[in-house]
């Protein structure tokens, strides 16, 4: 390759690079989105309900492998940060809740679950990876979004959440 | 051959996410032809980490009786093929590696392959790129004494090396579509020692005379496949796929098939199947040569003959443990039966028919029915 | 094909920059039916490849059997 070729794909991968990561940019920052959906358990529920703790959002599926994989840790988390001001809100996105009702009979959870069939707080909050933790702080804002689930994952969600407590 | 490669190509996942862990146990049996073959497998995969799984299966096959083929009444096969393989898959990101190894060894034929493939997700998880390479080295082998009391002389080897580049798109909510393409080069000795082609020779009480085959030392062949699967909004799935086939030896062959998935609550899922395959001839191929060596190549192999065949298949599945049970996740149980109809266009009965009432060349042409039965057992944790 | 080289790199640079930013028009969340077991192009692995072992010992055509992706897509 000539050096003004050269310098051309230099100058093109560096604009693709930069234009791909805007693509996947996160929201981290803004404003949480109000929502109210109706809970698994009965009634309506939505984040003005817990206004002033760290909430930790968490999209699931029942379909969804990684997600049942932490659920269990969730829990386990809940359980430990709650007296300290930390509420989790699971936002199940299946399209029909008997299936969502048989799973969670069958391993139960303490934490809120919220149904979100039309998906409407999923397309707010931009979700593009199942399964998918908005941790927001005492603020209302959006502080960290993690995407996907692997094992070891809940100990970065633990230090987050501690650091909001903290603040 | 590239027979193993068509196992190797076989496993389809969701590239982020290794499949579960599973145990299988299968048995099938094969009738039909005049020959009984029949398989037994066990399958084990694990994950080690969320990144790197295992698998490891073994597989006997057992044929037993007399094809079309063997003309000369003392030989009935009686063959006992092993196979062992092993493949390794690690996850990083959106992408899966895969390492295979395969072992098979029958009396008079021994294969081994080795392959790797790369799977990739991209746009969103909607597209999967994967991209593949195998090769296999055979040892040909033939069998001069009987089933019972063999004595095998090795002809030769083969090698054979298998490109393949597949696409998988996700189309809607409801629609997956997916184009393989899968080029394979032969070398060798690539003949069936057991085969023989036959030609006039009216100084022969039967019309005719065998002689050897003579085979081309390469092949080349090119497979492009197109499928697409939809959900039907009553759950419930339909499966298309068409596939051409090409290669360097003059056979065009075209595969069609469609399946119908229904599944019954978490419980049963019900599986139909239909297919129909059709080729024509080798160049080299013929049912009857006009004389002793009257072409460089020639062959008087059934599978390289015209031919057609249709498949009807039906699948039940039970979950005796849907929702599992300790450390198990998922149990089933499997039963599947195909029915099969072979028929040639350009490949005729000359072991059941003959002179007086047949000359040479008006012999039936030969068709059979062949049931293949499957029943396993498959352990998800 | 010394001036066809920098537009093709252009031209390639700006398709791919171009495929970065389409969005998945099917959401992760949207995936329920594609994640569902009958959805798998392959639910018994044993059972296809023995199904296509039979096939290729009768038939001259070969390969191009399998195909991958779908699924959830989760992680």
């Amino acid at each position: 390759m000539s050096s003004s070729t050269t310098k051309l794909f230099r100058r093109c991968a560096m604009a693709m690079i930069v234009i791909a990561s805007t693509a996947f940019a996160a929201d981290a920052g803004g404003p949480a989105p109000a929502f109210t959906l109706a809970a698994l358990s009965g009634g309506q529920s939505g984040l003005s309900q817990y206004k002033g703790q760290v909430i930790m959002v968490n999209f699931w599926a029942t379909w969804c492998g990684p997600c049942q994989q932490e659920m269990p840790l969730l829990d386990q988390m809940y359980k430990k940060y709650k007296p300290a001001g930390f509420t989790l809100i699971g936002v199940n996105v299946d399209k029909e809740a008997p299936a969502v009702k048989e799973l969670l009979a069958r391993k139960p959870v303490s934490f809120p679950v919220l149904l979100d069939p039309a998906n409407q707080v999923s397309k707010a909050y931009h979700v593009d990876e199942m399964p998918s933790s908005v941790i927001i702080d005492r603020k209302g804002e959006i502080r960290y979004i993690h995407r996907g689930y692997k094992p070891g994952d809940e100990n970065d969600y633990q230090d987050r959440i501690r650091q909001l407590i903290r603040e | 051959m590239a027979v193993v490669t068509a196992l190797l190509l076989v496993r389809a996942t969701s590239a982020d996410v290794l499949p579960d862990d599973r145990a299988d146990l299968f048995y099938s049996k094969y009738s039909g032809g005049g020959m009984d073959i029949t398989g037994e497998s066990v399958l084990v995969r694990k994950k080690f980490t969320e990144d790197f799984a295992l698998e490891a299966s073994y597989f006997v096959d057992k044929v037993s009786g007399a094809s079309i083929d063997v003309l000369s009444q003392a030989s009935q096969i009686k063959d006992e093929r092993k196979q062992k393989s092993g493949t390794a898959e690690y996850v990083h990101d959106k992408t899966t590696y895969s390492l295979s190894f395969i072992n098979s060894v029958e009396r008079d034929y021994k294969s081994d392959t080795t392959s790797f493939s790369l799977k990739q997700d991209m746009f969103g998880d909607l597209t999967t790129l994967t991209v593949g390479y195998a090769h296999t080295d055979d040892a040909v082998g033939e069998n001069n004494g009987t089933a019972f009391v063999p004595v095998i002389a090795w002809l030769g080897h083969a090698q054979s090396n298998s490109y393949n580049v597949g696409l998988s798109q996700i189309l809607t909510k409801n629609w997956i579509a997916g184009l393989n393409v899968n080029v394979i080069t032969d070398n060798g000795y690539l003949a069936n020692p057991y085969r023989s082609i036959r030609y006039l020779d009216s100084s022969n009480p039967k019309g005719y005379s065998l002689g050897s085959q003579v085979y081309p030392d390469t092949r080349t062949s090119t497979a492009v496949q197109a499928e697409a699967k939809y959900y039907l909004p009553y759950r419930a799935a339909l499966t298309g796929s068409y596939r051409y086939f090409r290669d360097t030896w003059g056979i065009v062959g075209n595969t069609y098939e469609m399946d119908y998935t229904h599944p019954l609550k978490n419980i049963w899922i019900l599986e139909g199947r239909l297919r129909f395959y059709k080729q024509n001839q080798a160049t080299f191929y013929s049912d009857l040569f006009p004389f002793a060596d009257s072409q460089n190549f020639m062959a008087r192999d059934q599978d390289l003959a015209a031919s057609e065949n249709t498949t009807i298949g039906a699948k039940v599945t039970y979950a005796f443990l849907p929702d599992g049970w300790k450390m198990f996740k998922r149990g089933t149980a499997t039963f599947d039966v195909s029915r099969i109809s072979f028929h040639y266009l350009d490949f005729r009965n000359i072991k059941y028919y003959g002179v007086p009432d047949y000359l040479p060349g008006t012999e039936p042409l030969y068709f059979f029915n062949a049931t293949v039965y499957q029943i396993y057992m498959s352990m998800f944790f | 094909m010394r001036r066809v080289r920098p537009v093709l790199l252009v031209g390639v640079m700006l398709l791919m920059s171009a495929c970065s930013s389409i969005q998945p028009w099917v959401k992760p969340y949207e995936r329920d039916r594609l994640a569902d077991p009958i959805m798998a192009w392959d639910r018994d692995a044993i059972s296809s490849a023995y199904l296509d072992h039979i096939r290729e010992a009768r038939e001259g055509s070969r390969g191009a059997t399998g195909s991958a992706g779908g699924g959830c897509g989760c992680n």
